[in-house]
């Protein structure tokens, strides 16, 4: 089914498009984007039983019946029929029981609070939005960075998620789901890349004068590049502490892709908390 | 003195904005000029601004609505440009705050200052007729909500010239919205605006309501109701209940900004997610409150023009009472990316799909009552036909995203942009714009210029296709909605396309200026003599066009729901009564539009800080409704003799013109 999707769109696109790496989320490279590509096909295809024939209907019914050369009969008093009432009440039911079951099933499969099981021990990855810039912290690693996610493929990636500004939306289009980042709370995301490559990823909720430029690189890399990448990190003269977190953390548009080592343990919750304490602590 | 107020509040530095006030202020007084040169400012007042009859209040609002078409649909065009440039290295034309401004502004005046007078409008013209009434439930109240309208409209003009408008888009989330990240005006012009129009709004719900239920002509049993007027009521119960959500969520908001509390902030125990969904709570409803009426206009162009009874009113009925059920139950499908959890989430996201059920069985009705019909092809069948096909798209795209995991990689992108576009282009507004045309005739008793009316449906029509359809790739291609700029080369072309879209779109538009001023240059050729231009079914054809003060000079009995139509089969229409009598109604007054003037001042000093006059303009609102309150006098009456001249001029003309026609 996502084939022929995929198929039709593309064709429908082919003018102005040379491949499917334009269309990333017809081009999903993990699992959880791979599924909910594969449920939008579903519902595409369950919806155009009804779909189609309606604007079939809306062409076809005003030419037959058109005043000016009516080619059917003509039955002024005639508006009702229990067949009709039938099928246009069930029909519709019974593609929405479809969809129901589709829903049920895939919210909870997909539920992005809900850990990847592959057998293989994920990788921690806290995620902080900030005005307007991301920042990930790699707790196992001792390293951090800023604008720049590298995930080594057939890891699941473990994300907590909050935010020091507005809310924000984390979304990396070609891994799947997004999730809010809201400030003094944290939200979980999983999710598994299967290709290294180079990904984007951003911000999909605005948040105010610099939300355009808030877009990150992902790169998807081997377990042995994602090591080699780790040591070469660890090596880096700037740790991060939270005096300067404070400095990153001041509104500002394109923050220079950087890398932190080491960092201060327990920084993300104490981002968290800081929202959540009383008025002796608030900001 | 002045609060916040000083002279550099005026954005003198910003050729666009300037340009854009310059643009306005020159009409405004161009407009200004022609009435003092005409000497038309009495008969204005005296026949229009002070005016408390349904029919006029009802094309003063859709005034309102086509005049804020025009400043929302210029945001668009710049939001389009601007995305059609600004790509790679370039930022285009409008830097960001200014962007923000635009498209917060665009998604407030569409909603709040298109949508909803243009929906007021048609009810106030059509309702009363529909249902046989002389007037509305509370007359002075419902010129009180048209000049609340106009005051919390003049608000958002004001704030282009004047401070500026909200960047934190038109749902303006928390806390984003609180003064630590948006310090400015903005948020205070969006808060203040969509307040008094909320109130304003708020108030119409409930007067309809009550015209509705209780002044209906005698055998008008509520299964016999038109389907407009059944749209209208269930819209009307919708916004009693909504619109008070929207009171009070912008109220908190409006606490945390003026008085330093913490409903929404971060910190100290706000809850910002609270916003949302007491936003939600109001708005989801919101959309239907504006479709509904919509889906009204359909139901009757559908059975007007295809010469036969609605198919299936009673599935028709159920389905729209279903749909104001229902839409209580789905706000959470606009944030399942907040992080629910997986049975919240499913369970808003089946209750969503549910909608699409009795959504469903009215598009089939329609279709059915086409079937075995005489369908002529009038402008509003043009539209009619024009939304039957593309609202299917968007229905089916909004099921879509109704499925939360479809929805966590659609969520905010364009694709959703699209969708609601699809459904308020094609949805609510090619229906307003149906009414506009089928309601025309009787609100101004001559009709609208059909070969304008086509084009400028065609415009529409592939302009819609051409702007939106683009969209919904894009969000495929992962490009978020209000982008500023962008580095994605690839998205470049398809917003060419938008953008291309919108010119269209905007030529649909200048049709329609041109057939306004066409059919007005023409409207003695094109006078509506005879009450009835299209061979209507329902009851406000019965009178003339446009109807006299009184509406009904003899309340009619209804036998059947096409209630004109069955008085036509029965030979009892345009029966001529044996006797008139006295008719009572409602007196002019300049209160309503003075509490509108003074509800403007309160809002711009609320805006700017200026507490005293924010404070005297409260005591004078107050002031002006103890007054009114006070007055006794409030109705005069019109003669029996009176009434029947009128009457009779109308039944003479009638019998001329079928006279003419038998001679013909």
């Amino acid at each position: 089914m996502r084939r022929i999707l995929r198929f039709s769109l593309a064709a429908w696109l082919m003018p102005c498009l040379s491949g499917c790496s334009q269309l990333p989320l017809l081009d999903p490279q993990g699992p959880i984007g791979k599924a909910e590509m594969h449920i939008i096909g579903m519902a595409f295809a369950l919806m155009l039983i009804v779909v189609i024939p309606v604007i079939v209907m809306a062409i076809w019914f005003p030419r037959r019946y058109s005043a000016s050369d009516p080619k059917g009969d003509y039955a002024p008093k005639w508006s009702r029929s229990a067949r009709i009432d039938l099928i246009v009440w069930l029909v519709p039911g019974v593609i929405v029981l479809a969809l129901g079951i589709l829903t049920w099933r895939g919210s909870h499969r997909l539920d992005p609070f809900r850990p990847i099981d592959t057998g293989v021990k994920p990788l921690s990855i806290e995620v902080v939005s900030l005005d307007w810039k991301w920042l990930f912290i790699y707790p196992d690693q001792d390293i951090a960075t800023v604008n720049r996610l590298v995930i080594p493929a057939h890891v699941p990636i473990s994300f907590r998620i909050t935010s020091d500004t507005v809310m924000t939306a984390f979304f990396i289009p070609q891994l799947g789901s997004q999730i809010y980042a809201l400030a003094g709370r944290q939200s979980r995301l999983h999710l598994l890349a299967d290709t290294p490559g180079v990904y984007t990823g951003q911000n999909q909720q605005f948040s105010g004068r610099g939300f355009a430029d808030m877009h990150f690189r992902v790169r998807v890399t081997s377990k042995k590049q994602f090591a080699a990448w780790v040591h070469r990190a660890r090596q880096s003269p700037h740790g991060l502490d939270a005096a300067r977190f404070a400095a990153i953390a001041k509104p500002s548009v394109r923050y220079p892709v950087s890398v932190f080592s080491p960092v201060s343990p327990g920084l993300f919750d104490d981002i968290v908390n800081r929202f959540r304490a009383g008025p002796a602590a608030g900001r | 003195m002045l609060g916040r107020l000083s002279l550099s509040a005026i954005p003198f530095d910003n050729p666009i904005i300037m340009g854009a006030v310059g643009g306005a202020l020159l009409l405004a007084a161009v407009i200004l000029a022609l009435i003092t040169w005409y000497g038309k400012w009495g008969y204005l007042w005296r026949e229009w601004l002070t005016s408390l009859d349904h029919k006029r209040i009802g094309i003063m609002y859709i005034v309102l609505a086509l005049v804020m078409l025009l400043r929302g649909f210029s945001d668009a065009i710049l939001m389009r440009s601007q995305q059609a440039v600004a790509y790679g290295g370039s930022h285009g034309f409008l830097p960001p705050g200014h962007f923000d401004q635009i498209f917060s502004a665009h998604g407030t005046i569409m909603i709040i200052f298109m949508a909803m007078p243009f929906m007021a409008g048609l009810m106030n013209i059509a309702v009363p007729t529909q249902i046989g009434a002389r007037d509305v439930a509370f007359p002075f109240m419902n010129a009180i909500s048209l000049w609340l309208t106009v005051a919390a409209a003049m608000l958002v003009m004001v704030s282009l010239g004047v401070g500026e408008f909200s960047k934190a888009g038109w749902s303006g989330y928390a806390p984003l919205t609180e003064l630590k990240y948006s310090p400015g005006t903005g948020v205070d012009y969006w808060l203040w605006a969509f307040q008094i129009a909320g109130f304003g709004s708020l108030m119409t719900g409930i007067n309809f309501l009550v015209t509705i239920l209780k002044m209906r002509a005698p055998g008008m049993r509520l299964m016999r109701m038109p389907t407009f007027v059944w749209t209208i009521l269930c819209t009307n119960v919708l916004m009693v209940f909504a619109f008070p959500v929207l009171t009070v969520v912008l109220a908190l908001l409006a606490l945390d900004r003026y008085l330093g509390m913490h409903f929404f902030t971060n910190t100290l125990g706000g809850n910002p997610m609270m916003y949302t969904n007491l936003f939600w709570i109001w708005g989801h409803p919101e959309v239907y409150i504006v479709i509904l009426p919509a889906f009204g206009v359909f139901s009757e162009v559908v059975a007007t023009f295809s010469g036969k009874r609605l198919f299936g009113y009673r599935s028709l009925i159920y389905a729209t009472i279903a749909i104001t059920v229902l839409s209580f139950a789905v706000w959470l499908h606009h944030f399942f990316t907040m992080g629910a959890g997986a049975d919240v989430n499913a369970a808003f996201g089946i209750a969503t799909m549910l909608i699409a059920v009795p959504t469903g069985v009215k598009i089939f009705n329609w279709l059915f009552t086409m079937y075995r019909g005489r369908v002529r092809f009038t402008t509003p069948m043009y539209w009619t036909i024009g939304f039957l096909t593309t609202f299917a798209i968007g229905g089916m795209t909004g099921v879509l995203m109704a499925v939360p995991p479809a929805d966590f990689v659609l969520h905010n992108s364009l694709f959703l942009v699209a969708h609601f576009h699809n459904m308020l282009i094609a949805g609510t507004l090619f229906g307003f714009f149906a009414g506009y045309a089928y309601w025309f005739p009787k609100a101004t008793g001559f009709s609208l210029d059909e070969a304008w009316g086509k084009r400028a449906f065609w415009c529409w029509f592939i302009g819609f296709y051409l702007a939106f359809m683009p969209l919904y790739v894009l969000g495929f291609m992962g490009m978020p909605r209000r982008m500023e700029h962008y580095a994605n080369p690839a998205w470049h072309p398809w917003l060419v396309v938008a953008a291309i879209g919108t010119a269209v779109i905007l030529l649909g538009i200048i049709f329609q200026i041109v057939q306004l001023a066409v059919s007005i240059r023409r409207r003695h050729a094109t006078r509506d003599l005879s009450g009835d231009p299209w061979q209507g079914r329902t009851l406000e054809w019965a009178i003339s066009s446009p109807p006299p003060a009184y509406n009904f000079a003899i309340t009619p009995v209804v036998e059947d729901f096409d209630a004109f139509q069955d008085m036509k089969e029965k030979g009892t229409a345009y029966a001529r009564p044996e006797r008139y009598h006295d008719i009572p109604m409602p007196t002019n007054t300049g209160k309503a539009f003075v509490i509108g003037g003074l509800v403007f001042v309160f809002g711009f000093a609320m805006v700017w800080y200026i507490w005293w006059a924010a404070l005297l303009a409260a005591v004078a609102i107050l002031s002006t409704v103890i007054a009114r309150s006070m007055q006794d006098e409030v109705e005069y009456v019109i003669p029996a003799a009176e009434v029947e001249r009128i009457e009779q001029a109308h039944l003479r003309q009638q019998s001329a013109m079928g006279a003419g026609a038998d001679h013909g």
